[in-house]
């Protein structure tokens, strides 16, 4: 076990600098590539119609004129250790873990990120509880009750829930029960107005995950119930309600774990329908503005931190998997 | 004529086989008589070994899978493969239509060496070499039809025939007990039996040479493996076919077969003719293998005394080493676990590979010599 | 005389489908005493696993008819908790495949300590030392460490073996084995019979054996039933099935195994055609397409399951004497060939 943990967690840390390389390519190489030069470049992280000076500077900073694999160098060097973006005597300094530097609005990106992990992290974990909760107890249901009214209902709503846009159910639900909109409170500072206000988020959020997982657990349930092993649990005189709960529904929650690890992982990148519709200051709300502003290292920093979540729910997903099936982790 | 129920009058006339008899329709050009005792394939030390899935800091380990078999199949000739699973029976088929490559040896078919022979050389050889597989549910494209899954083979050959392929094609279906208007039907239409006749007639498609079957009845009903059984017979007298049949079942290879060859663990422990071979095991193994098979019959039939093997077959990734049978075998010495016996002709054409043969002529015992 | 402790009499399962009722079994009648077992031979299709299942109460959505006595209680009016409550501890059933019929994600151990704790009131230590000593009863070579590995781990046979010690643990008194040996090597075959075999005399269990091999089923049956298309063709003792077997359907298939005690004939006996499917059987005597004797009356009538000899019961209608000239003079000679 333990040699596969440590496996595992190489695997991730080597998918991590992929993932770096990746990135920092399509943001640094790639463009070159398209034919545009180092000064256009460098043009797009200054502000808005900028000067031929600051562009100068930017390029230098930026280090843009240095051989790509310096710049890379500098690149990982900044997320491990800080950066400093030096022109003559104007220094701008980024802390580590140094995820970009906003020229436009003179801040180093990861403090804004860390600011609006806050209301992303809420809004994912208090969602993903409710959309877990009901979608596999629904599934487990219908699964049991194949073709009963329920089941048929249960489907007919899961299939809305997954056709139907956030902003469309946002918006109505908003307009429906809080036409004054919602406003984040922090968890510190009144953790009952912090789950009022995220109440309605959390609602329509997990409504669209919950028909999902609806609809795999039941499937999944249908497919399990029809195992060899569950007519032998039935064959040792086990009570129906065992044979649904431990033998059942443990199989079939294990794939499902994997999609729940990597969706939680996806969320925490960004909600950006559900922040955008309730208007939250989180992460996929920073993504969107820093999109509309063009501010590249915003958007770096943002699509770095969405892959690290996503490799680091890969990873936590492949160690509760080899918890949970036994085939996994003696292979 | 050996048909169910034929000879009783009255009633016998309906005894006939639904199924139409090879003999009875006109058969293919039928090529001329095989040449009989002729070599047609030579297998010689033909080896395989898997690399087996290991961990980041563990050595390599190898799956020894096939390990040093040799043998020869005549023309005309049927020679069975038996074994438990794992013992390589599988791979060994599979090595000789190429499907996998060898680690090492040699195959030579037909007087050529076809070892290491390209895709592309290998081509018009696949019409010589025909395999039949287990699962006639798995083996044919459920989205073609009968007609173009037993066409396929002249189109990939390129080969034109008289009266054009869907006249084969039918005639090849009439051949295998099938009727000519199966021809537009689909694969999902036919029953397990059905479908391994479609099987066996693709492999007839370009008359070959030599036909490898992997366990052909094993996934049948016992009745419909009868008649698979008798259509692979009777094809062989009509269209002198070699076969070489792959099968855990020892009954079965039995009665199918002229020579056989018994494996465990990759590697051939006795070869001989049919009758020798069964009437006289002298591999301990195929002793114990024999008497484990149960006979149909009251408790009264006389059953020969049941040698009950302990334990499992070792692993191939960690054979025991010298002979792989005596970690199991109840006549295993000193010498079994450190001379690997070679595969020595005690009795015309039967070959055993051990120190302490059975039934040997002569003493038994005094051929392992002193070693 | 008693009643046998297993009894069945004119058991009918049928399923409702989109193609109409699907008559699975009909009115098939055995019984099975302590310390005896039943061989129940068929092919896929002849409803043989479909009649073990509905005594064990294992069926979703089926029809049950007839009537059903395990030890003088009638499972057919039980309610479904009471027959759960036998189910393992007085009945208990062992499967094909051993790798697909036990829970991949949990331990053999677990998986037998739950089977015992189901119903008897002990703690884990004691049902572990149970679970130790069961499989150590069938034959696992250090039991107190194996019982921590995962079907996985295990050998075919062993896992066979565990899965026995699971259906034992509670002491059942009716063990039903569906197909026990289909998937195991012939030497693993062997062994796992006479482990059968040996526990049997041990518990003086009633067993019920449902295989294809005619050569399995003789290994271990006092009485053979042989089903076809969901009804009883024949139903003797074993000595009787194998010396003056009565039935076409049983002629045939011991003329289509090769075997390995008589010398082998050029021909296997075969039998023309394919079973039938549940959804379209044929009228009359449902062997009639696939029967060389088959006349008007097979084509036409259920042929009655009648008492030949004592014990000894078959459904045809061919005039027994003549049946039994026919089996005399062409089918035993071929299938009994240079023995």
């Amino acid at each position: 076990m333990a040699g596969f943990v440590i496996r595992r967690a190489l695997g991730a840390v080597l998918l991590l600098v992929v993932t770096s390389m990746v990135t920092f390519a399509i943001f640094f190489v790639v463009p070159r590539l398209a034919g545009q030069t180092v000064d256009q470049l460098a043009a797009q992280y200054v502000g808005k119609d900028p000067s031929q000076a600051e562009i100068e500077a930017t390029k230098v900073k930026l280090g843009l004129d240095q051989p790509i694999t310096v710049q890379y160098g500098r690149f990982v060097k900044g997320i491990v250790a800080g950066r400093e973006y030096s022109f003559g005597p104007s220094t701008e300094y980024c802390p580590p873990p140094c995820f970009g530097y906003s020229f436009k609005t003179q801040r180093p990106v990861w403090p804004d990120l860390v600011d609006r992990m806050e209301v992303t992290a809420s809004l994912a974990f208090g969602a993903s509880v409710l959309w877990l909760l009901a979608g596999v107890s629904i599934g487990v249901l219908s699964a049991l009750r194949k073709g009963s009214f329920f089941d048929r209902a249960a489907m007919i709503t899961a299939l809305a829930g997954v056709s139907l846009p956030i902003f469309f159910t946002g918006l109505l639900s908003l307009a429906l029960f809080l036409p004054t909109g919602v406003s984040y409170v922090s968890i510190t500072d009144d953790p009952l107005a912090w789950a009022k206000n995220l109440l309605l988020p959390w609602i329509t959020l997990a409504f669209l995950y919950a028909a999902l997982y609806a609809r795999l657990t039941r499937a999944g349930m249908l497919e399990t119930m029809g195992e060899d092993y569950i007519r032998t649990a039935r064959a040792k005189g086990l009570p129906e309600r065992i044979v649904v709960t431990r033998h059942a529904l443990r199989a079939t929650l294990t794939p499902i774990l994997t999609v729940f690890g990597l969706d939680i992982g996806l969320l925490l990148g960004g909600a950006v329908l559900t922040e955008s519709t309730f208007s939250l200051p989180g992460i996929g709300r920073y993504a969107i503005d820093a999109i509309n502003n063009n501010d590249l290292p915003q958007v770096l920093g943002v699509t770095m931190l969405a892959a690290f979540f996503i490799v680091v729910a890969n990873l936590i997903v492949d160690l509760l998997y080899a918890v949970a099936d036994p085939r996994v982790r003696l292979s | 004529m050996n048909s169910f129920g034929e000879g009783s009058p009255g009633r016998g006339q309906a005894g006939r086989d639904l199924v139409a008899r090879p003999m009875d329709v006109v058969p293919l050009e039928v090529p001329p008589e095989a040449p009989q005792g002729e070599t047609l394939l030579e297998v010689e030390a033909l080896t395989k070994h898997f690399p087996a899935h290991s961990g980041l800091f563990k050595p390599k380990q190898l799956v020894k899978a096939v390990d040093g078999v040799s043998f020869t199949v005549t023309a005309g000739e049927t020679l069975g493969l038996v074994g438990e699973s794992g013992c390589g029976k599988t791979t060994t088929g599979r090595l000789l239509v190429r499907l996998i490559e060898p680690t090492s040896g040699r195959i030579v078919f037909d007087g050529r060496d076809i070892t290491h022979l390209r895709p592309g050389q290998m081509r018009p050889l696949r019409r010589d070499i025909q395999m039949i597989f287990q699962d006639p549910y798995s083996s044919l494209n459920p989205r073609h039809t009968v007609g173009a899954i037993v066409g396929a083979p002249f189109r990939i050959q390129k080969i034109s025939t008289e009266g054009g392929v869907k006249k084969s094609v039918q005639e090849l279906l009439e051949l295998v007990g099938l009727s000519p208007e199966h021809y537009n039907r689909y694969p999902h239409e036919f029953s397990g039996g059905q479908r391994q006749r479609i099987g066996i007639a693709r492999t007839l498609a370009l008359k070959p040479k030599l036909i490898i079957a992997d366990e052909p009845v094993s996934a049948l009903d016992v009745s419909i493996q009868a008649q698979v059984i008798n259509l692979l017979e009777d094809l062989q007298d009509t269209l002198g076919l070699t076969y070489l049949v792959i099968a855990h079942d020892l009954s079965v290879v039995r009665h199918i077969s002229d020579r056989v060859a018994v494996m465990y663990l990759g590697k051939i422990a006795e070869l001989g003719p049919r009758k020798s071979l069964y009437e006289t095991p002298m591999h301990p193994y195929t002793v114990a293998l024999m008497s484990a098979v149960p006979i149909p019959g009251p408790a009264s039939t006389k059953r020969p005394k049941r040698i009950r093997l302990e334990g499992d077959v070792p692993s191939p990734l960690d054979p025991p080493p010298a002979c792989p049978f005596h970690t199991r075998c109840w006549k295993a010495q000193d010498v079994c676990r450190q001379i690997e016996p070679p595969l020595r002709e005690l009795r015309p054409g039967h070959r055993v590979a051990c120190h302490f043969p059975e039934n040997a002529p002569g003493d038994g015992a005094a051929v392992a010599g002193t070693g | 005389m008693t009643a046998p402790f297993l009894q069945v009499k004119d058991l009918q399962v049928s399923f409702p489908t989109d193609d109409g009722l699907v008559r699975s079994v009909n009115d098939v009648s055995f019984g099975v005493a302590r310390g005896e077992t039943l061989g129940i031979v068929g092919e896929s299709g002849s409803g043989k696993s479909v009649t073990s299942l509905a005594i064990m109460g294992l069926l979703k959505g089926a029809k049950r008819s007839g009537e059903i006595w395990l030890d003088g209680i009638s499972l057919l009016d039980a309610s479904s908790e009471e027959v759960r409550k036998l189910r393992g501890r007085k009945m208990a059933m062992i499967f094909q495949d051993p790798l697909s019929a036990m829970h991949p994600f949990y331990s053999v151990g677990q998986q037998i300590i739950e089977a015992y704790r189901i119903h008897h009131r002990v703690t884990k230590a004691v049902a572990r030392k149970h679970a130790i000593d069961m499989l150590n009863r069938v034959g696992i070579p250090r039991p107190d460490k194996r019982v921590d590995d995962y079907p996985h781990q295990f050998s075919g046979g062993m896992r066979q073996r565990a899965m026995i010690a699971m259906a034992l643990s509670c002491d059942p008194e009716l063990l039903i084995a569906d197909e026990p040996t289909t998937a195991l090597d012939v030497t693993v075959q062997a062994q796992i019979l006479d482990l059968i075999r040996d526990l049997q005399r041990d518990f003086n269990t009633a067993v019920i054996l449902i295989t294809h091999d005619l050569g399995v089923v003789s290994e271990l049956s006092d009485n053979i039933l042989v089903m076809y298309a969901g009804r009883a063709a024949e139903y003797a003792s074993a000595e009787d099935l194998f010396t003056a077997p009565e039935h076409p359907y049983t002629w045939g298939l011991l003329g289509s195994m090769p075997r390995l005690d008589a010398e082998p004939t050029d021909r296997l006996l075969q039998i023309k055609g394919t079973p039938p499917s549940m959804i379209n059987v044929p009228a009359g005597c449902a062997f009639h397409p696939r029967c060389p004797y088959a006349d008007l009356a097979s084509r036409t009538l259920v042929p009655p399951l009648t008492e030949v000899a004592p014990g000894h019961r078959v459904a045809c209608h061919i005039p027994v004497e003549e049946r039994r000239r026919i089996w005399q003079h062409d089918i035993r000679p071929a299938v009994e060939g240079g023995r």
